[in-house]
């Protein structure tokens, strides 16, 4: 009985092993083939076959070195969108935490009310407001900008306060009453004992915020419209699979994929560790 | 039903009760969502009423400067020797005026028009001469931007009679106004929220309150190619966008689309919603389960997916789906293994069944990693000593599953679920990068066979110019949204009260 029990298991256990393995190499599949065909050299957009033939660094060196056209100029996009995002990364972790601060430690009249207009603003549909935003960047002389870039991406940062509060939500209020009854103010106690506390969710604000830029498409995209030497990366890359580019610079595409690829995702799985770390650190001391 | 016969209920009974108890909720929900809108107005009615009350008893019991700053701001304030304060009202005041006397009122005042003088040549003398008439998309934004510091500058008027009425009592008391170097101190402590919250509030005001009134109130003008300032101008036309989207008489092919993107928005929204969900925690368990090894790797490779950014995999997605790509040249591989000719699917481009049909299995590979992520999570949090006392009874590994896990994940994720259904409604990107709205039609209008309501509503108002109706469905597909997370709200925390689980 109790074998047959212990060989049912290893059997569904092996099932399982199985069918893991398929999903996965299902989902990395297709990173695998955009990994490989960045060094693919034939020089046909497509090839009839899954394994690239030669190999070679060379759609890496085009990229950087140009060819020709002044329309893809990929290291100036890339810069661009590292400028971007380093300034809006300032801004919006300043704002994201000052607001999570706010809500969660200090008690005003007004500031349930303000939490639930920022909970009714998040449901409006994000680029129904964009045409708007566009002409008054454009009144205030800022469209096709890399500034107007870091005011979009940064201006609506304080609504996400939800997961940064939740932790601050997390520390004991009695170090906060300590720190008061010793003659701290609540200026010191937000940069003396709750940020000091909150490395993780500081941390994980910081990359989300990051992050943030290299990966939206739409804003970047009505902001620039055909000024190509601002583009983000994102819209940069999808202007070389359009119909104009494609069969010239396919192969490009997919290096400049890359590029943009591994930094992200290698960040992301760091933000991942801290996010974690900083939701179990919190339920523990909660 | 009583809690002893809700407990004998099997999990999925248990679950066919929770949907039809939150279905029979919504419109209680609907209800009590309008009721709280009459109370916020009643309460705002009354603290107007309230306001005015105050505004007369200050003025009849305030002295000279308290007086005088119902007309000029900070009189008060200077005669009692509160200097920088007063300064500062009275700055406001100066600025206001110089605002609407040079720019303001120039736009406000075209509002209930939008402009009436349409750029124009005139002959001046012999030269012909451009003259630049009104520009009803500046007039709008303008107006917007006029009332908005205008309720602002209210604001700071109420405070300064305010101020100056409290300061004249504590002169009367005998007591001295605060200096600056103690109110700068005060602002890093008692009203420390103003220091924080005054720069996210101002961004949050300009970037996203004010284009959100914009827009709304471009839903009720005519603005569109016909009506294109600053050549032409646009004008009120009421509810006239709306009755488009479902006037099926006078505009069909609007109305049409409306009514068959808004089908397929809703069953993308459902397909991709439960697909994922139930997939997602098929595999979420198949690596949680005890024995298995390596969870660590099993979760990273499907994390991958979620960390290459979005725009790369749904473009990348959508070239190896076209007819020479990477699947294609796939299939026909296979299809040779067994002597056949190459395949050619035309995944995107060709019937609107395949390609709706691959929108939602690439969905399937987006989206399932999140919930994988989340579902992981969960799982680990459920009470092992649930499964203790299960195992000690003699529960068998099936009986485990359907008793606790199953049970357990349905409870914690049901809010989840319908927060991703609202994600889906408003998914963007997947249809956007993946099919760009394609296979084209001539039977919608400015639309393709895969568009959901949020990319007709980007493709008309970057490529048709059809600003009007575009943010007319912004504002329905909101109403959709805002309805659902305000049930979702209200209800999840009765549903956690109710059965906290133990």
């Amino acid at each position: 009985m109790i074998k047959s029990y212990k060989l049912r298991r290893n059997i569904a256990n092996a099932i399982i092993y199985v069918l893991l393995a398929i999903l996965g190499i299902l989902w990395v599949s297709p990173f695998v083939y955009l990994l490989m065909h960045s060094f693919r050299l034939e020089s046909m957009t497509t090839v009839p076959y899954l394994i690239p033939h030669e190999w070679g660094f060379d759609n890496y060196v085009a990229l950087f070195t140009g060819s020709g056209s002044s329309a893809i100029n990929f290291p100036r996009w890339f810069l661009n969108t590292l400028v971007v995002a380093i300034f809006s990364c300032i801004i919006s972790t300043i704002s994201v935490l000052a607001v999570a601060y706010t809500f969660s430690r200090l008690r005003f009249g007004a500031r349930k009310k303000l939490m639930n207009v920022a909970m009714i603003l998040g449901m409006f549909p994000g680029f129904m407001t964009m045409i708007a935003i566009y002409y008054l960047l454009k009144a205030m002389g800022l469209n096709q900008n890399l500034v107007a870039l870091v005011i979009c991406y940064s201006s609506g940062a304080g609504m996400g306060f939800q997961i940064s509060k939740g932790f601050f939500d997390t520390i004991p209020r009695a170090l906060d009453e300590a720190a008061t009854i010793d003659g701290a103010t609540k200026n010191q106690i937000f940069w003396r004992i709750i940020l000091p506390m909150s490395k993780p969710i500081v941390v994980y604000t910081v990359l989300t915020s990051f992050i943030g830029p290299w990966c939206d498409f739409i804003l970047a995209k009505i902001i620039m419209g055909d000024a190509r030497d601002l583009y983000t990366v994102a819209i940069g890359l999808q202007s070389m699979v359009s119909a104009e580019f494609i069969n010239q610079y396919y192969k490009q595409f997919l290096a400049g994929s890359v590029l943009v690829a591994v930094p992200i995702t290698t960040l992301f799985l760091i933000m991942q560790r801290y996010y974690v770390e900083g939701v179990t650190a919190g339920g523990v001391k909660g | 039903m009583t809690f002893v016969e809700y407990k004998m209920l099997n999990p999925f009974q248990r679950f066919a009760y929770k949907f039809k108890k939150f279905i029979k909720a919504i419109p209680g929900a609907i209800g009590r969502f309008f009721k709280a809108i009459g109370r916020f107005f009643v309460k705002l009615f009354t603290g107007i009423g309230k306001g005015f009350k105050n505004y007369g008893t200050t003025f009849v019991k305030g002295d000279w400067a308290t007086k005088l700053s119902y007309l000029i701001f900070g009189v008060g304030d200077l005669h009692k020797g509160k200097i920088y304060k007063g300064i500062l009202y009275f700055l406001a005041e100066v600025l206001y005026i110089l605002y609407i006397v040079f720019f303001g009122w120039q736009y406000i005042s075209k509002f209930n028009t939008l402009g009436t003088v349409v750029t124009h040549v005139e002959k001046v003398g012999l030269i012909p001469k451009q003259v630049y008439g009104d520009n009803s998309m500046l007039i709008l934004l303008y107006s917007v931007l006029t009332i908005v510091i205008t309720v602002v500058v209210f604001a700071i008027y109420i405070s300064n009679i305010k101020d100056a009425y409290k300061h004249q009592v504590m002169r009367a008391n005998g007591e001295k106004p605060t200096t600056l170097k103690e109110d700068a101190k005060e602002f890093l402590d008692g009203k420390y929220h103003i220091t924080l919250l005054s720069f996210p509030v101002l961004m949050i005001c300009v970037f996203n309150i004010l284009p959100l009134i914009f827009m709304i109130l471009i839903a009720f003008t005519n603005y569109d190619k016909q009506h294109m300032p600053p050549g032409t101008l646009f004008t009120w036309v009421g509810m006239e966008n709306f009755a488009a989207l479902f006037d099926v008489v006078n505009t069909p092919k609007k109305a049409t689309t409306f009514l068959e993107l808004t089908e397929w928005t809703l069953i993308w929204a459902v397909l991709a919603t439960f697909s994922n969900y139930i997939l997602g925690m098929i595999v979420a368990l198949m690596i949680n389960k005890k024995g298995i090894k390596l969870k660590a790797l099993w979760r990273t490779l499907f994390v991958i997916a979620i960390a290459v950014p979005q725009f790369v995999s749904l473009l990348l997605m959508n070239q190896m789906l076209q007819t020479n790509g990477a699947i294609n040249v796939l299939l026909s591989d296979i299809s040779r293994l067994f002597g056949g000719g190459p395949v050619e699917i035309q995944f995107l481009n060709s019937s609107t069944l395949m390609a709706r049909t691959t929108v939602i299995i690439v969905n399937i590979w987006v989206g399932i990693p999140y919930t994988i992520l989340s579902m992981s999570g969960i799982l680990m949090n459920i009470p092992e000593d649930l499964y203790e006392s299960a195992r000690i009874d003699g529960a068998s590994p099936v009986k485990t599953f359907t008793a606790i896990t199953l049970p357990y994940m349905i409870f914690v994720t049901t809010p989840q679920l319908i927060t991703q259904f609202v994600g889906n409604i408003n998914n963007f990107n997947v249809i956007y990068l993946l099919t760009g709205g394609g296979p084209t039609t001539q039977d919608y209008y400015q639309a393709g066979r895969t568009d959901i309501l949020v990319t007709w509503l980007f493709t008309l108002s970057m490529n048709s110019q059809d600003y009007g109706l575009a943010a007319a469905i912004g504002i329905l597909v909101f109403i959709v949204c805002a309805t659902l997370s305000l049930i979702i709200y209200n209800n999840s925390k009765s549903m956690k009260d109710e059965e906290a689980f133990s």
